[in-house]
């Protein structure tokens, strides 16, 4: 039987995530899965700001850093540059849905041939918890006090059911990494898309689903809760578009 | 050598392509359309990329990235685009990423007008992004320069690590004139430096690219290394005197206004007039020290531009107000003329 | 042809309707005097200015190296519509010459400050069996031959070297000559 162990290309180091926050996992997600295709030494992460702009200290692959909401251009520069490496922007929900939709969008209808893993756990985390582009209706946050007023805020976005959309999209899913078996199935829609990638189908995008108990004001289990009980039924698990770009 | 004859914009493509460019990426933006339309036509035959960006913010992110890959890439844009540049050409600099960018001026603020200005000084020497951001500025007038520089700026820009900004006007980009290219170099195969992120191939330790310094001491102990690389750049700093040694006045000026501050010192000079010019083809780090030299003698000062005086704050400074500086200036699109400029210094000359 | 030494400065405006060769015009005359070895440069109007069908280029040539390209007051001045007429000709600089079709511009201007010359240069053009947008060719032509900047073996070389169209150099010549028989 395998021993579980820390994957290669996840370096021993202790995050600075908050207790309970998931972005640990998925970056143990995506370092099995690095791990798994053998290609640390070819892969190119691009990390913009949000919580997730310190990934370049745990995966064991090249890393650049973005500005804030330009990490799908900059993984376009990656990329065009270097067309034999197996290129990803691991993005937050301002980042991919706020200030870097048209770079998003762009970079998906011009069908680049990279990896977006968009982290949405629906709150601006590193800021201090101000209200994001996928914060649920009510839902309070530093700048919504009163709740996410529609009528004044806005609606969240559903992301991947926009990518859909796009001709170069060769595939756009959502999943979670709320228990178990979705972090298993997240690790399988990551795997995918990198393998789509290699194939050079087209633009991958997969949507993770996770929390902020920091910010939401939640402990770790509550906020497992509430990821379940009012995300999951906002935001739908499942492949949205799937099939290489033509 | 042969010679052809093609519009600035045009040369500085084809230019580009010749130092070895690989990637461009830009949004379109008059007056500097015909840059990309160049490279759309050609930079695939040496086998690189163009790439027409959602906006201009996407463009330098797209060379941000490509830069850190240690690929050589341009982009090129207008004084509006520029502005929008700007947040992406902090990120380089602050992550010390070589690249040129061509901001070929159009007249502001807002939308301006297209024709010819040099009211973007300001922003190409001193507010290229937030921070303690200098960046080199070259500042040819002439489509060969043009042509010559360019190499040049791509060599700079590999050797001190920083973007690199080749500052024009709408005129020189749309002015034809001869110019020649040199042979034919046989393209050197490029080894990726050893700074680049390129994959590690398990052969290295992972390397990250980023402009991110969150402790104080890092980030001070990188300004000032940055700054201490920079100066290398000042030896680098050109510039051109004419007929300074016995001059009353030195007229200075940049690009295309350099050109009509020679128009004038001729006639002047017809005239007994005792003119010189002094012309800054790099504007940034600004010529200090030869802009002195080149006034010792001189009584009075003038500074022509084609803005309300940009340039004229930093010969003011350089000169260390021990010369009288007067500004002559025009804007809106108009280029001055050399009469005009004769006339004001005719007008300078009675007080002397 | 080089001797640059007593090559004096000429600022030419060449202006028009978008169609009629304007351009491409200015583009011969700097090519001839590429050929020549002489400085030269060619500027457009650009911009929105050149849509709505009115459009001019500026070419300077000169034995020395050229200030502005910009021309404000043209010594030569080729005139193939009535917008350009009424906005250009005013402008002739003292002792300069204003070429202008007649064939298309029914005006005269009345000045003793410098020439006007009147040349139905696209009748001309046409009645040779060119066609129309040669007519500001056929000006041309004309205009070498008053300032003497050039030769006609260097017109035709840089002819081959403007145009793309082999089919277009013989009767580009043929304007030439026709304005040079003027």
């Amino acid at each position: 039987m395998p021993k579980f162990s820390r994957p290669k290309s996840l370096v021993d180091k202790q995050t600075h995530f908050c207790p309970g926050c998931l972005h640990g996992i998925i970056h143990r997600i995506i370092a099995e899965v690095i791990d798994e295709l053998d290609v640390e030494g070819t892969t190119i992460g691009v990390f913009p700001v949000g919580c997730g702009v310190f990934g370049y200290w745990y995966l064991g692959c090249d890393t650049v850093s973005a500005s804030h909401g330009r990490a799908c251009a900059v993984a376009t520069g990656v990329k065009r540059a270097r067309p034999d490496r197996l290129v990803f922007s691991y993005q937050g929900d301002g980042d991919m849905m706020a200030i870097g939709t048209g770079e998003a969008i762009h970079a998906a209808a011009r069908g680049e041939n990279f990896t977006s893993i968009f982290v949405n756990n629906a709150i601006y985390g590193m800021t201090g918890g101000q209200m994001a582009p996928t914060s649920m209706p009510g839902q309070k946050t530093q700048t919504t006090p009163f709740g996410r007023d529609t009528a004044a805020a806005g609606f969240p976005i559903k992301s991947v059911e926009m990518f859909a959309t796009l001709d170069g999209v060769a595939l756009a899913q959502r999943v979670s990494v709320h228990d178990a078996k979705h972090v298993r199935e997240a690790k399988a829609a990551i795997k995918k898309a990198f393998e789509i990638q290699l194939r050079g189908e087209g633009f991958s995008v997969i949507e993770v689903l996770s929390t902020c108990p920091t910010n939401w004001g939640m402990t770790p289990t509550n906020s497992i809760k509430w990821l379940e009980e009012n995300m999951i039924p906002y935001y739908p698990l499942g492949v949205t578009k799937e099939g290489a770009v033509k | 050598m042969k010679k052809t004859l093609m519009k600035g914009n045009e040369a500085i493509a084809e230019a580009a392509i010749r130092a070895g460019c690989k990637c461009y990426f830009g949004y379109p933006i008059t007056p500097q359309n015909e840059i990309g339309a160049y490279l759309s036509q050609h930079l695939h035959k040496k086998g690189g990329t163009f790439l027409q960006a959602e906006s201009e913010i996407g463009a330098i992110n797209m060379v941000y990235g490509c830069a850190a890959t240690g690929t050589r890439c341009m982009t090129s844009s207008s004084s509006p685009g520029i502005s929008l540049k700007t947040e992406g050409i902090s990120y380089m600099v602050g992550a010390d990423l070589p690249c040129v960018i061509v901001s070929v001026q159009r007249g502001g603020p807002g939308l301006g007008t297209i024709q010819p200005s040099q009211a973007d000084y300001m922003q190409a020497t001193k507010a290229l992004g937030h921070g303690d951001v200098h960046v080199p500025v070259f500042a040819p007038c002439s489509v060969q320069e043009m042509v010559d520089i360019t190499t040049e700026a791509f060599d700079l820009a590999d050797e001190f690590l920083t973007p690199v900004v080749i500052l024009l006007d709408g005129l020189l980009g749309q002015m034809m004139e001869p110019v020649s290219f040199g042979d034919d170099a046989v393209e050197q195969k490029r080894e990726y430096p050893d700074w680049a992120v390129t994959g590690h191939e398990n052969k290295r330790e992972y390397r990250n690219i980023t402009s991110l310094r969150l402790h104080p001491e890092e980030l001070e102990e990188t300004l000032i290394a940055r700054q201490a690389r920079m100066e290398g750049v000042k030896a680098r700093t050109r510039s051109q005197a004419v007929n300074c040694e016995d001059a009353d006045i030195v007229v200075v000026a940049y690009g295309t206004t350099a050109r009509v501050i020679q128009s004038a010192m001729e006639m002047a000079r017809a005239e007994g007039f005792k003119i010189g010019t002094f012309r800054p083809i790099t504007v940034a780090p600004f010529p200090d020290k030869q802009i002195k030299a080149a006034c010792k003698n001189a009584k009075q000062v003038l500074v022509v531009e084609m803005s309300l005086g940009q340039m004229v704050h930093d010969v003011k400074a350089a000169l260390e107000f021990s010369v009288p500086v007067e500004f002559y200036g025009r804007q809106g699109g108009f280029v001055p003329g050399p009469e005009e400029i004769f006339e004001k210094i005719k007008e300078m000359t009675v007080s002397l | 042809m080089s001797n640059n030494s007593n090559f004096k400065l000429h600022e030419i405006l060449i202006a028009g309707f978008g169609g009629q060769g304007v351009l491409f015009a200015g583009k011969l005359l700097a090519n001839i005097a590429m050929i020549d070895e002489r400085e030269v440069t060619w500027m457009p109007s650009y911009g929105p200015a050149m849509r709505g069908g009115v459009c001019n280029c500026a070419v300077c040539i000169s034995g020395t190296l050229i200030g502005s390209p910009v021309v404000h007051h043209p010594d030569t001045l080729i005139c193939m519509n009535g917008p350009s007429f009424d906005k250009f000709v005013p402008n002739v600089r003292k002792g300069g010459t204003a070429y202008i079709d007649s064939s298309i511009i029914e005006s005269t201007y009345d000045t003793n400050d410098f020439n006007c010359q009147y040349i139905p240069a696209t009748t001309l053009a046409t009645d040779n069996g060119l066609k129309p947008g040669l007519g500001i060719i056929v000006i041309l032509g004309k205009v070498i031959k008053d300032t003497g900047i050039t030769d006609l073996e260097t017109v035709k070389k840089a002819i081959a070297e403007t145009t793309h169209k082999t089919d277009m150099i013989d009767a580009n010549v043929k304007a030439i000559e026709i304005g040079m028989s003027l």
